[in-house]
This record gives C-alpha cells, structure tokens and sequence, in this order.
C-alpha cells in the first residue's frame, strides 16, 4: 500500500459540509433573484406591451392547414388531388351545452346519433378554441339546411376546406392508399403540432409511407377575439402586429405507376380476385400494381358509415386485402426457371444433360410415384426444354440433387422468402422453407425432420413453398436484367411545391444472384422465351403475332390436393373456391427487357397459360406498344373464329 | 430566516401547546408551518387555476392530508433505519423501473406507470427519494471529500436510474433524480477539479444525448425555448401563452378568479407546471414573490437543519433533499417564464398532481427525522 489511508475527519467534513452549503444558499438566491428579475422584466417593463396583448381584445392563434402534396403518376397524371368541400366545425369554447347541440344538430340529420359518442371523445382531446370538424364533405342539400338553423348553433360553423380527392376512385387504391381521420394511434405516431387544423391524415399504401412528405407544415394566424372568443376585424394598432405563418405545402410525388397500363390491367383482371405487377427491370419502377377487387378511396377521406365499413370488411372477396404485397400463394411452375439457375449454380447438371421424361417421377426406395401434370410425360428434355414445356419430372429430380438448403440459399438471392423493400407498409414475406425453417415451424418432433420428398415438390414451387406476386414480379425482373436486382418502388421522384423542383429518387440496387457462368442467364431466358415462342410451349398461344419478343413462364397453384391414386379431374367439376390459382410470369423484349409482369388469378376458370398469359400479353402490349402500334398488331391476327385456346390443364 | 425570529416571535409563545405537540412528534414548527402556508397558498390558487373546481381542490386537499401523515410518519423512524434502508429502496426502485419498461402502462404516450392492481403509481418517484439517501449512504462512513473509485460508483448509482427515466420518456423526473444524487456529491465536498471536468464533460454529452437519446418531442421543446416564435402552435404556444399572463398581470395582478388569459383558457396546463402563470396574472408580481419568498424560507431552513445534523449520512441526505426542493422551484418558475426550456417539473405544493406532492412531503418527513430527532434524543 503506497497510499496512505485517508482517516474519516469528523470536524473537517462538518466544516465542509457548511461551506458547501452557504455556497448552495447563495446559489439559490442568485438562482431565485434571477426568477425574480425576470418576473419584473414581464410584468413591470414589459408591461404595457402584455397587457396589451391581454386585455380588452385577445389574441388567438389559428392554425392553417397546408395542402397535402398531390399523387401523379409516372407521367404526370393526377391520382390524388385536394378538392375543395364544406365540414361542419364545432368550437368547444363557444358552445354552452355541447351534448344539446349535437342532439340538434343529429336531429337536423346532419350527423348520425350513433357518431355523437365518438364526435364527442375527438372533441375532449382537442383545445377549447380549436375548430373541431364534425362532418366532413357535406353535400351542397345539407349545406343549405345548415344554413337554415344557423342561429340555433352558436359555436358551429360551415367552413370550406380542403379534403382528399382521388379523381379515379378505386383505380391502384392499393399502390397510393388512402386518407382517414387521424386517430388515437396516429396521435402516437405524428407530431400533432403540425397536424392542427389537420383532420387526415394517410392510412396505407403511399399516402401512409410518405406522409412526412405529404403532410407539409402547417401555418397559423393571429386573430383578434373579443372576450367571447369570437374573432372580430379591427383596424388598430393592434392590428398591424397580427402574425401570419403562411403554411408550408407537402410534396407532390410522382408514382412509378404507368396509368396506362395499369388501368389496362385493372380491365383485364376485373371481376377477378386477382393480382398484377409490373416492375421495370432497368431500375425496380413498378409499373402497375393491380390488385382486385378494390375499393374507393374516397370513401375513407368522407368518412364511411358503419354499414358501408362492414360492408368492406365482410365481403368475401376482401376489398380491403391488398393481394399484391400480403397475398401468398405457391409459385408453382414460375419458379422453374431459377430452379433451372440453382441447379447449374450448384453444378449438379450441365444445360446439356437429357432426362427422358415417361409422365412420373420415381424416388428410390419410394413407392409413391411423383407425377408429371402431362400424364404421358415429354419424352427427352434438356434443361431448355425442360423449362419450356414445364416438364415437371425434370425438375423433381434436380431438386432431389440440389436439397432444400441450397433451394432457399439461392431463391433468396432473388428475393424470395425476404422483403422485397418496397416503399410502402404492410409486405408479406411469403415463405422459402428450409431445414431450419422446418426445426421451427413445427412444435411435434416427428413433424420438424426435413424429408427428402418434401423437397421434390418445393422443386416445382409447391409444397411449402409460397410467394407474393410482388416477389414472383421481382425474380422475374431479376432474371430479365440478367441478375441486376432493384428494390421495387412506387415513387419516382418529389416535386417541392414551392420551388417546383423535382428530385429524382435514386433506384436502389440490391444484390445479384450468384452465377458460376453468365450462360446460365441465356438457358433459364432461352426457356423463358420457349414457353412463350417454341412450337411447344405452354403459352405461345397468348403470344402470338407479338410484335416484340415476349419470354414467359406459366404456373398452376394447387388449392385442392389430388390423392395419387384419383384420376385427374377437369378444372370445371370443383367448387369455385377449390380451383387452381392461375399465375404467369413474363417480361419483354427479350433482347433488352423493360417490362417485367406477374399475374396471379386466384381460383381461375382456366390454368396459367390459358387464363393468366392473356392478361399478361395485354399489359405488356399496354405499356410496349403505341395505339398505331396496337392497330397493326391487331390486324396481323387472322379473322378466323378467335377460338379460345383449347383449355388446357396447367401444369401441376 | 433563522429559527431565532420565530422562535422569539409572539406567534411561537402563544401557540406553547402546539409547539410542544410538534417537538413531541420531532416535528420542525418553522418548517412545519412553512409547509402549511405554502399548502394552503397552492390550494387557493389551483382553485382559480382549476376554473372554479371544487372536485380538483377537494382531491388536492386530499393528497396534502395524505402527504401531510405520510410527513408525520416518516418522522417518527429512526435515522438508522432510514440510514439502513436507503440502499435497499434503491434495489427496490431500480427493480420496479425494469418492471414498467417492460411492462408498464402507457398513459399519455409515456411509459411510466406500474400498476399493482389496486393502485397505479411511477416508481420514478421513489427514486427521487431513493437515489439522494442511497448516495448518502454510500458516502456516510468514507472518508470525504470521496475519491475518484467512489465517484466512479456513484455516478453509476445516479445514471442508471436517470437514463432509465429519461428513456421512459419523463425529462422533468429524470432532471429530479439526477440532482438529488448530484447535490449530495457536491455536499459531500467533490473537489473543484471535478466540478469543472464534468462542467467539460456536458458539452460533449449533451451533444451525444441531443443525437441519440432525447425523442423528438423533448427535442422540439429545447429548439421552441431557443425561439418561441418558430412554433406558436406546438410547443411555443404555452411560453408565449405563460408570459402574456404573467406579462399582463402587471405589479398588482387582475385580481383572484380574475386572470383572463386563465379563465379564459388560453393558458395550456394551466392547473399543473403553468400554474406559476396564473399566480402572476391574478396576484402579479407581488404574489409572486412572496411565494417565491416562502419557498425560499423552506429552503433556507431545511438547509440549515442539515447544517446542525450531527452525522454525515443526516448532513448529506437532507442537504440533498433541500437543495432538490431548491430544484424544483427553480426550473419550475424557470420553465413558465421563459428563462428555461419546457420540462415537465410542477410546481411543489400548488400544481395538481399526486405523486410529486406525497414524495416530496415524505422527503421532508425524513428531514425532519434525520435532523429535528437528533437535537431532541441526544440533549
């Protein structure tokens, strides 16, 4: 011990102890005279100045509300608009009896009785001189009944504002969102200083995710009020000090939307529960997202009345779900064409290699044979052929080869199984299983070993296996750019309302997916292209007379499991709801791709090729093709009967 | 403000019975009936301040009585217990902090309440207590000034409770603890070398707290306080709202009942941390500083019982609790006139609210115990 050891001294800590705190005392008096001194800053020199704003006529603030940013699309095209309208506000400080004027104001059938409950929890959470709206959007026949009453109403006012407006109603509602009340949970979320005088705010989709945005700033103006509180216009010295913070407006954003094209899939997938994407291989711009049925928007923006909420949210075909992003369904023979690249990844065949397909895949040691969805099977087919005539037998075996593992190392290379990213809430990740995945899914030990036949089905995208349409349109727009992988967005670029500057947003590149040789991208789109252009393949019935090239590749998705042992049935003897979802995948040109689409028809009257390859034919002609363009291709098709392509069985 | 002037005063000889009730109870009568005034002052103003309210002055009342047995009580223990117990409430509060971050209630967007089931309560409050006895404790039998290993621990037993506070979010509490703990560190005699380095210090945390710790509403309140204007709507209104109504209450006030800027409504939070505002516009400067005076008063003389304590762990956890007082009436009235940014600490005795007024009332309780007792057993 080099250090002495200090000793406790009683009397010199006592002695501390003091000087310390007459240090403290005068602290504190220097700290109070300061309190003190303010006080006669404000209230004796500043006085007058005080006083002033005080007594006789006050001061009221005002908040002004910005203009929410607009909603265009790629080129330009108005989605989300500001119209003006009436609401009915209510200021708590100028009403006497607030229950009696909600009564009168129910019994006038402005608002629903029912609402009053809830009008009244808003109105407890706002200022006393706050404008509360409690009816939004009124139309012209209530403004003027209002108008009528007036006097009986101190304290409630019509006045105009601006509310959302979306001029083509329900069309991509599920890309751009919607506007509803701000609600106790959006509270949480917003900094409510700038949502005074605010009513909506943006629920989901766009409006939700770019809310800070869209929102802007809001302003205020100083009123002068008499002691009621109302506001009074006085020429005076006054007057002339009043403030006024004009509001700052929110952005407007151009989506990466293609109106164009994405009205020409809404019309092709209407009366379906459905899905389209389109995603720009160069830089991840989604040009459609198309899910159906919708719903309009500017319901949410009026405020729905409960019968007309409960009529969304129990419709059996779910509206409100938006299918693109949340919707999961088993890829099917979609993701052969990255099985194909796995497979060459992992080296376990060559392009070359010659499987003889007799209509039924045989495991050793398993008696229960795999089928093939062509019961004859496709005789010789290479890994190019295998891809174009969907030979399901090949692809059995290479899945056997590469084992799960490595399926979900490589699939997840092409966003599979994760978060595509793209810029609004609510994605699904759909699922890539993997022996781990399966070691946690299941609780019961027998159920969490991997078999070898569980792979087998994951090889032509069923089983476990399932997938959004965003990603199915994401690997697709992989695999067109030959590995370059964009982060899906909707927003191109923010146009600053003030400055009207526009800023480009960046597309975000992710990634790409290993290869050992570049090649392989030539075999999995040498197949693509089959499908759609070789004499068989599955879907060259929808591509014909093309005036681009079109690679594609169809899929059929089990809902109703077959027994091994029943024959096949017709799609037509099921019951709707235990149909075969249809998908189709396909991008174009081939030669320099710059449309990618994935269409998803859940419970379709026909299988991928025959039901979903159409709708994506019109897509693609929508957005590749001008009018002229459209004119001549139309007349390259032969008079003849349009005999529907023969409905075929998709492949299992 | 000495014991003397009252003590010779007529007041003290013809109230001899109470007098000796309150020895009897080892109760300090100046602090004592400096507490009562203050008190009953704060009831009669949050009266006005409530819009009339009989319902808020009666909880009001309520809660002083209870702070008032709570006082009473405390008291009545033995130094050595409340010596032998303060590490122990510190275990507890700490406990009880993780408890509501994990599982807290949320009221009000913060995390702060637990509930028990028959009462909800923010254990934040007894480590307003806790954390100043604690440090106390820790120091009472060291040697001081502390060495630097000591100050090592004791920052750790003051900044784990304050951060965890301040995360929950509740700035104007944390504020609270951390000076509690600080002033006994300062009492017990930190040399000037650490005053300044840890003065150095707050520059670089500050910075790093503005980055990663503060949300962002305590945020806009600093940037609101640096100019009020920039947010007449948010923030800025209730400064810019505070001092017209101090403003305009002039030397004399507008009379009791009669601020308009507060009857009117136009003051925000008007009951509770503005409450101070109210008292300018009706009372004007007058009534301000004459409460001010009060508190001063009560300061003044819960630090000089702290002098006359006879053992370090009194001298030390009394001076803490005195000089915390101190805190809260500074910031306080800092905050509603616009000397200091918004941070929610009300104002002790008159702004409504519950668990603030009973910690504090029990931490005079302790003082009282660990100071009045001792003159009376020892002699």
């Amino acid at each position: 011990m080099a250090r002495a050891v200090r000793i406790k001294d009683h009397h010199a800590e006592s002695q501390l102890f003091e000087q310390r705190a007459i240090i403290a005392a005068v602290l504190m008096v220097i700290a109070m005279g300061l309190v003190i001194s303010r006080l006669v800053w404000l209230q004796v020199v500043k006085y007058d100045y005080f006083a002033d704003l005080s007594q006789g006529n006050r001061i009221r603030i005002e908040p002004i509300p910005p203009n929410r940013g607009l909603i265009l699309d790629r080129n330009g095209v108005p989605l989300a608009t500001n119209a003006p309208s009436y609401q009915l506000e209510l200021t708590k400080e100028q009403v006497q009896d607030i229950d009696a004027t909600l009564n009168g104001i129910a019994e006038v059938g402005l608002i629903d009785k029912d609402n009053i409950p809830t009008i009244k929890r808003d109105l407890r959470g706002r200022r006393s001189f706050d404008a509360v709206p409690i009816k939004l959007q009124l139309t012209e026949v209530e403004v003027a009944r209002f108008a009528a009453r007036r006097h009986q109403f101190p304290g409630v006012e019509i006045r105009p504002r601006l509310t959302r407006y979306y001029p083509l109603a329900e069309s991509s509602v599920h890309a751009i969102g919607y506007v509803g009340a701000i609600s106790e949970d959006d509270k949480k979320r917003l900094n409510i200083d700038e949502y005074a005088g605010t009513t909506l705010t943006g629920k989901n989709g766009v409006e939700y995710a770019y809310e800070a945005q869209l929102h802007g700033k809001a302003g205020m103006q100083q009123l002068l009020v008499n002691a009621q509180g109302r506001s009074v216009e006085r020429i005076g010295n006054e007057a002339a000090k009043l403030e006024r913070k004009e509001p700052v407006s929110g952005n407007d954003l151009f989506l990466t939307i293609d109106m164009r094209t994405q009205q020409a899939a809404e019309e092709a997938l209407r009366g379906q529960r459905a899905s389209a994407v389109a995603i720009d291989p160069n830089n991840g711009d989604v040009l459609a997202f198309v899910s159906t049925p919708a719903f309009d928007p500017n319901l949410f923006a009026r405020g729905l009345t409960r019968p007309e909420y409960l009529a969304l949210t129990e419709n059996p075909d779910r509206p409100m779900f938006d299918r693109v992003i949340r919707g999961v369904y088993p890829p099917g023979s979609t993701v052969k064409p990255m099985m194909a690249l796995a497979a060459l990844d992992k080296g376990v065949v060559t392009p070359e290699n010659t499987v003889y397909c007799r209509g039924a895949y045989r495991m050793p040691g398993v008696s229960r044979p795999w089928r093939d969805w062509k019961p004859g099977g496709h005789g010789p087919v290479d890994m190019r052929k295998a891809i174009a005539t969907s030979c399901d037998v090949y692809f059995y075996g290479i899945a056997n080869e590469m084992g799960v593992d490595h399926i979900h190392d490589y699939l997840s290379q092409f966003g599979m199984g994760t978060l595509t990213g793209i810029d609004i809430p609510g994605e699904k990740i759909g699922l890539l299983p993997s022996t781990e995945w399966k070691k946690k899914a299941f609780r019961r030990k027998e159920a969490q070993m991997w078999f070898p036949g569980d792979t087998i089905s994951i090889g032509i995208g069923q089983g476990y296996m399932n997938a959004t349409p965003l990603q199915l349109a994401h690997a697709t727009a992989t695999i067109a750019s030959r590995g370059h992988r964009f982060k899906p967005r909707l927003v191109r670029a923010i146009r600053n309302v003030t400055t009207g500057e526009v800023s480009e947003l960046k597309p975000a590149e992710l990634p790409s997916p290993h290869v050992q040789d570049p090649r392989a991208w030539d075999i999995a789109i040498g197949g693509m292209y089959d499908v759609a252009n070789a004499p068989y393949g599955t879907a060259r019935g929808a591509t014909a007379n093309a005036l681009y090239k079109i690679a594609g590749k169809s899929g059929t998705a089990q809902v109703f499991t077959v027994a091994a042992n029943e024959k096949m049935r017709k799609a037509g003897d099921l019951a709707e709801h235990l149909r075969d979802h249809a998908l189709f995948v396909a991008f174009a040109p081939v030669e320099a791709p710059r449309i990618a689409v994935a269409i998803v028809v859940e419970n379709a009257p026909g299988g991928g090729s025959a039901f979903a390859a159409p709708i994506a034919r019109r897509i693609l002609d929508t957005y590749l093709l001008t009018p002229e363009q459209l004119a001549e291709q139309e007349a390259k098709k032969k008079p003849a009967p349009a005999a529907a392509p023969p409905p075929r069985r998709g492949e299992e | 403000m000495s014991i003397d002037t009252i003590d010779s005063s007529r007041t003290q000889r013809t109230l001899t019975g109470t007098a000796q009730l309150l020895l009897a109870l080892h109760l300090d009568g100046p602090l004592f009936i400096a507490l009562c005034m203050v008190g009953a002052v704060g009831s009669i103003v949050l009266f006005s301040a409530s819009g009339s309210s009989l319902d808020m002055l009666e909880a009001q009342l309520m809660r002083f009585a209870l702070g008032l047995i709570a006082m009473i009580m405390l008291a009545q223990v033995p130094p050595r217990i409340i010596r032998n117990a303060a590490p122990v409430a510190w275990v507890l509060g700490l406990l009880l902090l993780l408890a509501v971050m994990f599982q807290g209630d949320i009221a009000m967007g913060a995390q702060r309440w637990l509930d028990l089931g028959f009462v909800r309560f923010q254990p934040s409050e007894i480590m307003k207590l806790a954390v100043p006895l604690a440090c106390a404790w820790f120091l009472h039998e060291r040697p001081l000034p502390p060495s630097f290993t000591s100050l090592l621990v004791l920052a750790l037993g003051i900044g784990i409770p304050t951060l965890i506070i301040a995360e929950q979010p509740d700035l104007g509490t944390s504020l609270l603890v951390a000076a509690g703990g600080g002033m006994v560190v300062l009492l017990a005699g930190l040399q000037f070398k650490y005053i300044l380095s840890v003065v150095g210090l707050l520059v670089p945390v500050a910075i790093g707290s503005w980055h990663f710790l503060l949300h962002d509403y305590q945020k806009q309140r600093v940037l609101t306080f640096l100019d009020p204007q920039s947010d007449p709507l948010g923030s800025g209104y209730h400064i810019i709202q505070s001092q017209i109504a101090i403003g305009s209450g002039g030397v004399f006030g507008k009379g009791y009942l009669n601020g308009s800027q507060a009857q009117l409504e136009f003051l925000p939070e008007r009951s509770t941390d503005f409450i101070f505002a109210v008292v300018g516009e009706e009372w004007g400067l007058i009534g301000l500083v004459t409460i001010i005076l009060l508190f001063m008063f009560v300061i003044g003389r819960a630090l000089y019982l702290a002098a006359t304590a006879h053992d370090t762990f009194s001298r030390l956890a009394s001076g803490s609790l005195a000089l915390t007082f101190c805190v809260y009436v500074f910031v306080n009235t800092g905050m509603v006139t616009g000397l200091l940014p918004v941070v929610g600490v009300p104002l002790p005795f008159v702004s409504y609210g519950g668990t603030a007024m009973v910690t504090l009332m029990a931490g005079f309780g302790i003082l009282m115990s660990l100071c009045a007792k001792r003159k009376l057993v020892s002699r």
